[in-house]
């Protein structure tokens, strides 16, 4: 049986699914929601490079650099931030994050 | 054998992908995010996409993954207390991602290659060059002002994060190269007549 776009587009699906259900699942835990969020932008990446891939054609890759370097720009701003909030606040209960009232 | 190997990567992608969201210590999350990682780039070399895999762990488990373990290392997290609620949400969160995923199975059970994409690639690879060079020429060609771009928001992310986490604490003895730099030749130099046979 031979590997096709389907069987990458499937692994793609259930990781973004997994990225979905962490973010509900963890929802008092930030860390662990910028890590589904991660998981989804990997997601978004299997299905570039399968495209790709499958298409013979490499803008699919380009991009996923593209996407790469916003998630690695992301995480850093995502983790500094809740570095700061943890030194001022001393938690990062998701609960606790209510300064804006919102 | 290729499809053998497929069915390894992507159980092992899928496995870790669910204990990265349900592990109960976060540190133990991120390791099986580095796992997922890791077994994302073999998958990407299955496809023949050697440059993107070698990327994806150069970038991701070298410097976004180690980001988070020292975050999640560095903050003290009550890892009980965050899990409150964890059973009684499960379910919402089960068919909420039941949901999404039956449809995206529906997208792709349907969905096809157009007659026209032939044609339509924007770059089509070309027999001979190995993928790093083949992804050079396009990239510093046809892409270059996104590359430049792509520098520029790593570049915003890095003094972003940079002054988020700046904290400049009082009572500290710090070394002020520009004051040093500017003080006037009176400031530091005093000239004394001192008259023979007498101190000063």
């Amino acid at each position: 049986m031979t590997i096709g776009l389907t069987h990458y587009l499937t692994v793609a699906a259930i990781m973004f699914t997994l990225g979905v259900f962490g973010i509900f699942l963890n929802r008092k835990n930030v860390i662990i929601i910028l890590m589904s969020i991660e998981l989804m932008l990997l997601a978004v990446n299997i299905n570039f490079v399968a495209f790709s891939a499958f298409l013979n054609d490499l803008v699919g890759q380009i991009f996923v650099m593209f996407v790469l370097t916003v998630a690695a720009a992301e995480a850093a701003i995502g983790l500094a931030i809740l570095v700061v909030f943890f030194r001022n606040r001393g938690s990062i209960q998701v609960d606790d994050i209510n300064a804006m009232k919102g | 054998m290729t499809a053998f190997v497929f069915y390894v990567f992507a159980a092992l992608v899928v496995a870790s992908g669910v204990m990265v969201v349900t592990a109960r210590n976060p540190v133990h999350s991120v390791l099986f995010l580095i796992l997922t990682f890791f077994n994302v780039a073999g998958l990407f070399v299955l496809l023949g996409a050697e440059f993107v895999a070698m990327i994806m762990v150069i970038v991701y488990v070298g410097a976004v993954a180690v980001l988070f373990l020292f975050v999640v290392m560095m903050l003290d997290i009550h890892a009980v207390s965050m899990r409150e609620g964890f059973v009684k949400i499960l379910p919402v969160g089960a068919v909420i991602g039941l949901v999404l995923f039956a449809e995206l199975g529906l997208v792709f059970a349907t969905w096809g290659f157009g007659p026209g994409v032939e044609i339509a690639r924007a770059a089509p690879m070309t027999s001979g060059l190995t993928n790093t060079e083949a992804i050079g020429v396009v990239l510093y060609t046809d892409y270059v002002y996104l590359f430049q771009l792509s520098g520029i928001i790593l570049l915003v992310g890095m003094i972003g994060s940079i002054m988020l986490t700046l904290r400049l604490r009082g009572g500290v003895k710090r070394q002020s190269a520009l004051e040093q730099a500017n003080r006037p030749l009176s400031d530091c130099i005093e000239i004394k007549k001192v008259a023979t046979g007498k101190g000063i």
